[in-house]
């Protein structure tokens, strides 16, 4: 199963790979990993995407929290939370058709166009690491040059009560 | 060393007392006066290129911070993990860059498995050749990473200070560990002010957790109800001195007690309530009563494999009460029912208070019939071993070895058959009385381990117990012990292999004996002398007393070379993967 968990470390040269090093001596899967600063910028916040039963994410809360510079570990997953991933897409288009059928596609998922050639496009989408997979396959037909994906961040919901829909609709 | 004694002598006038300081000065010195205030006076290392601006100062600092000069890194963090585990206290090995500091290696990652509280200082390149390959540069800091609790590349003076005081800090507190500071040629000599700053810690979550009282009161009721309850007790009980408390506790309950490999002398081993070690050479009767207990009590242990064989039928009808300061050990390996994160010697005072309050029960009496099955695993395989007229069997030497110390010697192991025969065989009475390489299996850790206790505890009998095999990995530091006129005692149980390898190839590879004859060795006596140190040999059980006596008798360093018969096994043994009830008993 899939897990987020965000890890606040200080933003000192090292620690990061202190944190990697730990998830490949103790064998957990690292999916995405994203790092930037917190509001104080002498701490980080590391939001990795990991899979593995509710045992292998509880080792690897408690295995994090033992490091001297990390001040807070914890399963974005096991509340209602956000996340989003960002991906740049590079897409040859080379006909007008073929165009067409991405501009539907963007409409569709709600991304952008954020750079144009005569024959290429990229796209700009943020989503869930979901929505972020389909857009890819969708595009597949075409010819898709190059992918670069962001890692996913996450965050918390306000109300732990509120569902995902409802949320959603208060324009969260 | 006379030699070095009287220059110094002739030089007293540049000997540093250490003041308070709003002068600046260099980062060597800053070092030198850190140590200092965080009470350190004993320091095993070896110099080099990088290193030279701290030995400058080490000079300096001669009469308030005792040098050892080992002849091998390795032999300078094992040196310091002695004192470390002889005591509790923080040691300290200073190394240079590059080859000095994978040299240390070893004995870093020893320390992080036994969570033994060390501060190792390696030099490095100055900071403006980093990341050129420069001559003995290394990656300390990347290579020592997974086997320390925290480490510094401390690339600014001002940060030296603070660096060195946390380092202390998260050595020591908590779960223990090695904490590795690696300091740039260039920083030692960089000019800062000493500020006798201690507390400006980015983060200071090692404390040790405070103990959930209500989860542990559970516990507590749950034991009281327990008809088959065993506690399993680790190297936690020995680092927090919990001894005293879990005696009070066991006594109070009644209940069977089995330490671990790493928690010998936690509990006294000739305790009525002491079932002796547990695990793949644990007895009998350790086995047995884990197999079938309906509760395991494990305090400041880890579930390790060579505790437990196959897991599904370790304790299979217990329920678990875990008790450790680290919370990722709860739960890691085996899920307890009641899971307590504190030190364990906080639990069990807490333990003991409770019980205190509950008033005087007989649990004895209700837990008579547990004794009963108890008493008769023990009468029916107590730790044996048959004597021979002609040759030495290792268990007498470590039986004899208990007799003409008074079963009072600190005893150091290195790692093999030997460490398990003493681990069986030598009763221990106190905690820190057994020092061993447990979690990472150094072979070479004994000699300069119990080279490191004799200079932390010289009023203490010290004796190293070595193979053959290990012997030969760290001889080296013999000399370091003359030098400094360290009364080191080794004795060698040569047997002429590699001997447990050479069982497990007997046992479990069709006695195909492959690559583990050590018959071509030195001749260890010679050797002995060569260094200046006493050598003598016993070969025959008749002779072997009075040779051990006299070793101890001799105000010196001694080597003893113990021939015992070459194909002996350590039993009772529980094959790798196998469950911890099915022992082979001989």
């Amino acid at each position: 199963m899939r897990h987020t968990i965000s890890i606040i470390v200080a933003n000192q040269p090292g620690e990061l790979s202190r944190i990697v090093g730990l998830f490949s001596a103790r064998g957990f899967n690292i999916e995405t990993i994203t790092v930037g600063k917190t509001l104080e910028p002498e701490w980080s916040k590391a939001t990795v995407v990991t899979l593995g039963d509710d045992r292998t994410v509880e080792q690897i809360i408690k295995q994090c929290s033992r490091l001297a510079r990390v001040r807070e570990v914890k399963a974005v997953t096991s509340l209602p939370h956000i996340e989003r991933e960002m991906a740049l897409i590079d897409v040859s288009v080379r006909s007008g058709d073929e165009r067409q059928e991405v501009m539907s596609l963007v409409e569709i998922f709600r991304a952008k166009v954020v750079d144009i050639s005569h024959d290429r496009m990229i796209l700009e989408l943020s989503g869930t690491m979901d929505k972020v997979d389909t857009f890819i396959e969708m595009l597949r037909p075409m010819t898709v040059n190059e992918v670069t994906r962001s890692g996913c961040v996450a965050i918390n919901r306000l109300s732990r009560l509120m569902s995902d829909e409802v949320a959603v609709a208060a324009g969260a | 060393m006379l030699e070095a004694v009287s220059i110094a002598q002739n030089v007293a006038n540049e000997v540093h007392v250490p003041t308070i300081s709003v002068e600046p000065i260099r980062g060597a010195e800053i070092l030198m006066r850190a140590l200092v205030d965080n009470g350190v006076d004993t320091v095993f290392g070896l110099p080099g290129g990088a290193v030279l601006h701290i030995y400058d100062e080490m000079w300096r600092y001669r009469e308030a911070v005792t040098h050892y000069l080992v002849r091998h890194e390795q032999g300078a963090v094992h040196a310091a993990e002695g004192y470390a585990r002889a005591t509790g206290k923080v040691g300290v090995a200073l190394v240079t860059s590059g080859p000095g500091a994978t040299n240390a290696v070893t004995g870093i990652a020893d320390a992080y498995m036994d969570s033994i509280p060390l501060v190792v200082i390696t030099g490095q390149v100055p900071t403006a050749v980093i990341g050129t390959d420069a001559f003995q540069e290394v990656d300390t800091f990347g290579i020592t990473l997974p086997i320390v609790k925290h480490s510094y590349l401390v690339r600014n003076v001002e940060d030296l200070e603070n660096a060195v005081n946390e380092a202390f800090y998260l050595a020591s507190t908590g779960k223990p560990g090695p904490v590795v500071i690696d300091i740039p040629k260039d920083v030692t000599a960089q000019l800062c002010e000493y500020r006798e700053s201690r507390t400006d810690f980015l983060s200071a979550q090692v404390d040790a957790p405070a103990c959930d009282r209500e989860m542990l009161g559970v516990a507590l009721e749950r034991i009281l109800t327990a008809k088959k309850p065993v506690f399993y007790v680790g190297g936690g009980v020995v680092t927090s001195g919990a001894s005293d408390a879990l005696g009070k506790v066991v006594e109070a309950l009644g209940v069977p007690v089995t330490p671990t490999l790493m928690g010998l002398g936690g509990f006294p081993t000739a305790h009525a309530q002491c079932l002796g070690m547990l695990g793949m050479h644990g007895t009998y009767t350790a086995n047995m009563a884990v197999a079938e207990s309906d509760l395991l009590v494990a305090i400041g242990v880890r579930f390790d494999d060579r505790v437990t064989g196959k897991l599904a039928e370790f304790a299979p009808n217990a329920e678990v009460v875990h008790i450790d300061i680290d919370a990722s050990n709860i739960g890691k390996i085996r899920k307890p029912q009641y899971p307590v994160v504190a030190d364990a010697r906080v639990a069990l005072e807490i333990m003991s208070e409770m019980l205190t309050s509950k008033g005087a029960t007989n649990h004895r009496e209700r837990l008579g019939d547990w004794w009963g099955e108890i008493r008769e695993w023990q009468k029916a395989v107590p730790l044996s071993c048959e004597y021979s007229e002609f040759e030495i069997k290792p268990q007498q030497v470590i039986e004899t070895l208990h007799e003409v110390t008074n079963g009072d010697a600190i005893i150091v192991s290195d790692v093999g058959q030997h460490q398990m025969w003493a681990a069986q065989f030598y009763p221990f009475k106190r905690n820190r009385q057994w020092i061993n390489s447990g979690g990472l299996g150094t072979m070479g850790f004994g000699l300069p381990a119990a080279m490191g206790a004799q200079i932390a505890v010289p009023d203490r009998q010290v004796v190293a117990i070595v193979g053959d095999g290990g012997f030969q990995m760290t001889n080296q530091e013999i000399i370091t012990a003359i030098q400094y006129k360290v009364p080191l005692k080794v004795l060698i149980m040569n047997n002429g292999y590699l001997g447990m390898v050479r069982q497990w190839q007997e046992m479990f590879y069709e006695r195909a004996y492959s690559e583990v004859d050590l018959s071509i060795s030195p001749d260890f006596v010679k050797l002995a002398e060569a260094y200046g140190a006493q050598g003598l040999r016993a070969r025959t059980p008749g002779e072997l007393k009075a040779v051990l006596q006299e070793g101890l008798d001799f105000d010196g360093v001694t080597i003893w070379d113990i021939v015992v018969s070459k194909e002996e096994n350590v039993f009772p043994i529980v094959p790798v993967g196998g469950a911890s009830r099915n022992m082979i008993l001989k």
